[in-house]
């Protein structure tokens, strides 16, 4: 699938700014959340805009954005509608916590409760951005049980690594969220190393023969295209990644996205003052880093049936996901 | 709305049957399709840069051909490409402005342009890749079955077939009503032993096609047709009479120009 730039950054930004909002909620359940309000302002104002960010972002991707209100419409049947009215309804609540932590951050159960309800709303948004993918039959590195782990877990460890930074920034310790963060970031590692190894293990089960019902004869073979130039349909969903590059760009991914964070966590754990908040931004960024590279990777990598009709995928089926 | 309508009893699906045994990859569909279509209901099919290095634009119909087997029994298929018009058409169910839409009377799948955001998820949800995208209008296009020609009441009755069942110079596509299991193209399929495409998708094509007569096929009994569906228009689409010597291919020859 081709990696469009504003798909990329509209589910890496906006899985950030969600997972914020959800581990800021989550730590204010658990009351772990320093009361500042120069802190709740900025962490908060920094996730929403980051959302916000993303799905404007997203709108780039469309032929007639000016019409984009019309997809909060089909929410019964369409996990990209879904995803809007959840994306949009969770600003309330998001909003709520915020100014609620922000002016009345003593009042604890309060905030707990705000909190609970933007984590779950967060929660929802960031699975529905997941299922928009994971829905797609065509798509065999999509429709898999492992995407949506994936996304959730990839964008609660994003999200919580930048609040754990910004609260040493601003001169707190919150130890049992720093400890939360480290333990994401490796569950995070693991579910993305199990979903790399399901893509190159199990088949499609679908192939050239039964795309064209043409595997009676034998092996079905491309004889000639329809077309002698590329079309929409090679450029959208043809789109190819050197074997090569997959496996050097998934070591980046692995190491920005999980390896670097996890040190760089564990190093804060132990280190006070300036060196603890700088090694947890360095974690926040590395990991930001990291998973729009693997959030390219998640497009580049999967293919489409479409392309069994251009006897592109028979060659070197799932050679590119095996890294 | 993209809810997909409830199939009623008796549901008509129109739709093509395509036949791979006759098909000799002459493109003709494919430029009939784009010459009634950029004028059509979902006009216009752009085409960008066409008479440079490389053309790119809008079709609803693509021919590919295809090898299959090794030595002696290899053969060379056509096999030309458009909208299945799926019962289970995941393009409708992930829309989410409803643009994209399954017609309750007739099964067929349409995009309304003057909704369509352009998301292209509708092409992303399409295991055959029958929409496209207009990146002029910047909405999603495709085949429309000619929905403009088989009710078209300016049109004579043999003409209300889609563009590319009309102009197929040797009969390898037909239309006609596939819910309907007493129907010509439905008896065809029957008797053809007519496939789906990627059946294990469980998106229920109602195009069908149909496999190489080849007496040493088991998958064919080797007959042919037992009627022709050939400009038979929706509003018609009826029992024609058996045809005189149906397997002399002079007399059916004859009957055919008789017939006009």
């Amino acid at each position: 699938m081709h990696p469009a730039f504003s798909i990329i950054f509209f589910t890496a930004a906006s899985g950030i700014g969600y997972g914020l909002l959800a581990i800021a909620g989550l730590a204010a359940a658990f009351g772990l959340l320093p009361e500042s309000r120069s802190l709740a302002i900025t962490a908060t104002v920094f996730a929403l805009a980051l959302a916000s960010a993303g799905l404007a972002a997203s709108l780039l991707h469309l032929g007639r954005p000016e019409r984009a209100w019309r997809a909060l419409s089909q929410w019964r049947t369409s996990w990209l509608s879904r995803e809007g009215v959840a994306a949009l309804a969770t600003f309330a609540p998001a909003l709520g916590f915020a100014a609620i932590w922000a002016f009345a951050g003593d009042a604890k159960v309060l905030l707990g409760v705000a909190g609970l309800l933007t984590f779950g709303c967060c929660v929802v948004t960031v699975a529905c951005t997941a299922m928009i993918y994971a829905s797609l039959k065509p798509i065999h590195a999509w429709r898999n049980r492992w995407v949506l782990p994936n996304y959730l877990s990839l964008s609660l460890m994003t999200g919580g690594l930048w609040l754990a930074a910004l609260i040493r920034l601003w001169g707190f310790r919150a130890i049992a969220m720093e400890v939360f963060c480290i333990a994401l970031v490796a569950l995070a590692f693991a579910l993305k190393e199990i979903y790399w190894r399901h893509i190159a293990s199990k088949p499609s089960g679908t192939d050239i023969a039964s795309a064209t019902g043409l595997g009676r004869y034998g092996r079905v073979r491309a004889f000639e295209a329809p077309h002698t130039e590329e079309n929409y349909l090679l450029r959208e969903m043809g789109f190819r990644i050197g074997r090569k590059h997959a496996a050097r760009l998934r070591a980046i991914a692995r190491s920005l996205a999980f390896i670097i964070p996890w040190i760089a966590s564990v190093f804060a754990l132990f280190a006070a003052g300036p060196a603890g908040a700088a090694s947890l931004l360095i974690a926040a960024l590395a990991a930001s880093l990291g998973v729009t590279i693997e959030r390219w990777l998640f497009f580049a990598e999967a293919r489409h049936t479409v392309t069994l009709y251009y006897g592109r995928d028979d060659a070197d089926a799932g050679a590119s996901s095996r890294a | 709305m993209t809810h997909v309508p409830e199939a009623r009893a008796g549901q008509v699906k129109l739709g093509l049957v395509i036949d791979l045994d006759t098909c000799v990859g002459c493109h003709a569909c494919a430029t009939a399709c784009k010459e009634w279509n950029t004028s059509g209901h979902m006009a216009p099919l752009p085409d960008f840069s066409p008479y440079g290095a490389a053309p790119d634009g809008v079709w609803f119909n693509r021919i590919h051909s295809y090898e299959a087997g090794e030595g002696v029994d290899g053969r060379t298929i056509h096999f030309p490409k458009s909208c299945l018009h799926c019962d289970e058409p995941a393009c409708v169910t992930v829309c989410p402005t409803g643009a994209s839409y399954k017609r309750a009377e007739d099964g067929i799948v349409l995009v309304n342009a003057d909704i369509c955001i352009g998301c292209k998820l509708c092409s992303w949800a399409c295991p055959y890749g029958a929409r496209e995208f207009d990146a002029d209008a910047g909405v999603m296009k495709k085949c429309t079955l000619c929905i403009d020609r088989i009710y078209n009441e300016n049109l004579d009755v043999v003409d209300r077939v889609p563009a590319c069942v009309q102009v197929c110079p040797v009969g390898a596509r037909h239309f006609g009503d596939l819910g309907d299991s007493a129907s010509p193209v439905s008896r065809l399929v029957e008797e053809r032993g007519g496939f789906d495409l990627m059946p294990e998708m469980g998106y229920r094509p109602v195009n069908k096609y149909l496999p190489r007569r080849d007496p040493a096929d088991p998958f064919t009994p080797g007959a042919p047709p037992a009627c022709e569906t050939r400009g038979t228009g929706a509003a018609s689409v009826t029992d024609p009479e058996p045809m005189p010597g149906a397997a002399n291919p002079v007399l059916r020859w004859l009957d055919r120009i008789l017939s006009l």
